[in-house]
């Protein structure tokens, strides 16, 4: 992001906390909550009714416990599931209305909201805690038919859209944190693109965590209607603090025929502290259905913060000559911990999928790619492509790639390669030699190894990335 | 310049420099020649500080001690390896590999970071002179390299980064006489009197093109003799074994 001039030699530079007065839910997970949500977001009956729906499936369902990071057990009552500024209780009309503290937290974080420093070319949804409070460039997205604001807003003006495609991805049932996600769910953003548009600029959401023993289940609900292309983004940062702060999201992305979606993730919650205390739990259910023929999913990932990250953002080939793909770059460092990859399902004929995933493990820090690539009966000459290379750091840390791959049919073909190597130690020195210090000789050949996903991100990002890879891995050789 | 006083090393209990004793002035040019195994590359990596190298003796660089410098502070210092068989590194660029190797180079010594017009066009110039095409120069650094192309691209740092002190390690290896040519060409150009240069060989051939000052044969981890150019024509007429 733009007009940053920051010292990035510092642990964590996000970690602040914003002082500012909230109304939360009554602490934890009941009914009582969830009617607390819905009365304050003042949602429709039928948005109540499915969110109890989904409560009391809640009930009966378990936690996963597969995943290679083991994390203690929640105490889901002890969190609360619905914080937000006092301000923000009545809708402020204009910017001028929002909360001065508000605009100084994401201008601190490098997202002016105000209209004359807008990012130029970026249309931003800002998100703290349970809501969101402001979204730049919206006349200009209506003038072309485009939808690009809260979600909670969403629920009040588009009904039809939301009703007929919220949990159409992912359904209520689908697992635990979906299933509680569906019940509590606060804010996020909704976007859609009507037929045969292109989206003018990138979307984007920045999520912020401030109070404390609060979850944030943000909700997100992309459409591009027929022959529409939109590229979306999503920041997250969080401050630092001693307990563990759950981020349990559901994004749901659908693309008719012809429609394409790109969507890009910078993820940088809060890791936790050297020792590994502290930290995001970040998990996370991400999905794509590429439901029209001929229509795209572009998943790209940089995840570095997080103290454990669990998320397989997939897609679900459904049209005809429809295309999936998944770019991923997992940094772990210190006690951090990732398992994650991607699912690609392919259910449409002559459907394409390809995997590209750099795993980089450093300090005492664990990671894992886990994949699926399924191709189904009917998915006649379906093509994978899948690519995973991982990079260690010392000998403390752990690499690991899981890929399940099945094939249905003879027409189809299915290629992976993997490779795991330790950062090399002549690469160093040449480094060195001409005069570059050990952490930005790291950081170049490490974004060197990642080029392949890093050149896949929007310009604005891919800068940031960049830095980020080399922030996020200081100290760990040495 | 450099003064090196019995200097040892060893790497995993095995000992490898067994007290080498060199001066080298500003100026001045001197080869180390040596059959392998004599030390010649242990020799380059110790003086430019590689890690892994249990180190005793004198070793001083512009009135310096350089044992207390890392290999980053000692480039920044302005001495230059051109490696024997530089390494690759993928995804990296090597034009910006070398304008982020320049500017931190410039920021030691005090000097503003470089533009990316002006460092265009001193790579465009400095390339041209050493008959590269500017096409290399936007692939990943050293991937695919020829042998040629790599030791080119050496010698271009060399001109770019402007060292004081510089150690060619078997720089001639891999190279075919138009090409060998052409990088002692670019040594040549950039020899005046206040720099140095230890070319370590393991052929005269090199030093047809590259005239030494003083001509030193290792052996066994010692200088066991020193001489200029006519000592190198000996050791291609009688071979190591005689020299001992």
């Amino acid at each position: 992001m733009k007009n940053q001039n920051i010292n990035y030699n510092q642990d964590y530079k996000y970690g602040f906390t914003t002082d500012i007065e909230n109304i939360k839910a009554p602490k934890g997970l009941s009914e009582r909550t969830i009617r607390f949500i819905s009365k304050i977001k003042k949602e429709p009956k039928w948005m109540l009714d499915w969110r109890l729906k989904a409560f009391n499936r809640l009930k009966v369902s378990k936690e996963p416990d597969w995943q290679k990071p083991k994390y203690p057990k929640i105490d889901y009552q002890d969190l609360y599931y619905y914080s937000a500024p006092k301000s923000m209780k009545d809708k402020p009309k204009s910017l001028d209305d929002v909360d001065p503290k508000l605009i100084e937290t994401y201008k601190k974080l490098g997202i002016p909201l105000n209209e004359q420093k807008k990012l130029s070319g970026i249309a931003v949804d800002a998100v703290f805690d349970s809501v969101s409070v402001a979204t730049t460039f919206k006349d200009e997205l209506t003038k072309k038919g485009i939808i690009f604001c809260p979600i909670s807003e969403a629920i009040q003006k588009h009904p039809d859209l939301v009703k007929k495609y919220l949990g159409s991805v992912i359904p209520i049932s689908d697992h635990y944190f979906a299933t509680l996600n569906s019940a509590v769910f606060t804010d996020g953003s909704f976007v859609y693109i009507p037929p045969n548009t292109r989206c003018p600029m990138e979307l984007s959401t920045y999520f912020r965590i401030n109070a404390s023993e609060t979850g944030q289940f943000e909700r997100t609900l992309i459409i591009a209607d027929k022959g529409s292309y939109v590229s979306y983004l999503e920041g997250c940062t969080a401050p630092m603090r001693d307990e563990n702060q759950l981020h349990a999201a559901n994004v749901e992305l659908i693309a008719l025929d012809d429609a394409e979606i790109k969507y890009s993730t910078v993820q940088n919650w809060y890791p936790g502290d050297k020792n590994g205390v502290g930290g995001i739990y970040n998990f996370v259910t991400k999905r794509g259905a590429c439901r029209g023929k001929n229509s795209k999913i572009s998943w790209t990932q940089v995840e570095t913060g997080s103290a454990i990250t669990w998320k397989y953002p997939s897609c679900i080939l459904q049209g005809d000559n429809s295309i999936g793909e998944f770019y991923s770059i997992a940094i772990t460092n210190n006690h951090q911990k990732a398992d994650t990859g991607t699912k690609m399902i392919h259910l449409g004929k002559n459907t394409k999928s390809k995997i590209i995933s750099k795993g980089i493990s450093a300090g005492k820090a664990d990671n894992t790619y886990r994949g699926l690539v399924d191709i189904r009966r009917k998915a006649l000459n379906s093509r994978n492509y899948t690519q995973c290379d991982s990079l260690l750091m010392g000998n403390r840390c752990g690499a690991h790639t899981v890929p399940y791959i099945k094939n249905k049919n003879s027409t189809s073909t299915i290629e992976h390669e993997a490779t795991t190597s330790k950062i090399n130690e002549e690469q160093l020195f040449y480094c060195n030699q001409r005069g570059l210090d050990q952490e930005e000789a790291v950081s170049l050949i490490v974004n060197g190894f990642c080029k392949d996903v890093l050149q896949q991100l929007p310009m604005e990002f891919a800068v940031e990335a960049q830095k980020l890879v080399g922030i996020s891995l200081e100290g760990s050789v040495g | 310049m450099l003064k090196i006083k019995d200097l040892k090393a060893s790497i995993n209990n095995r000992d490898i420099l067994k007290g080498l004793n060199i001066s080298i002035n500003p100026g001045e040019l001197h080869a180390i020649m040596g059959p392998n195994g004599s030390g010649k590359s242990t020799l380059a990596n110790v003086l430019s500080g590689k890690d892994g190298y249990e180190i005793s003796g004198e070793l001083k660089y512009q009135g310096k001690n350089l044992k207390e410098m890392s290999v980053d502070e000692r480039a920044q210092k302005g001495i230059f390896l051109a490696f024997q068989y530089p390494t690759e590194i993928p995804g990296v660029n090597t034009n910006n590999f070398l304008k982020t190797s320049l500017n931190k180079i410039r920021k030691a010594r005090g000097e503003k970071e470089i533009d990316t017009m002006s460092f265009l066009k001193l790579l465009r110039e400095k390339s041209s002179e050493l008959g590269i095409d500017e096409k290399m120069m936007s692939r990943q650094l050293n991937l695919g390299f020829s042998g040629g192309e790599k030791k080119k691209n050496e010698i271009l740092q060399m001109k770019i980064l402007k060292p004081n002190f510089i150690i060619l390690d078997e720089t001639d290896s891999g190279l075919d006489i138009d090409a060998l040519k052409i990088v002692a060409s670019g040594v040549n150009s950039y020899r005046d009197k206040k720099k140095s240069f230890l070319v370590i060989t393991h052929y005269q051939r090199l030093l047809d093109y590259i005239k030494p000052d003083f001509v030193h044969v290792l052996s066994d981890g010692k200088i066991v003799k020193s001489g200029c150019m006519e000592l190198a024509e000996e050791l291609e007429k009688k071979g190591y074994n005689k020299i001992k």
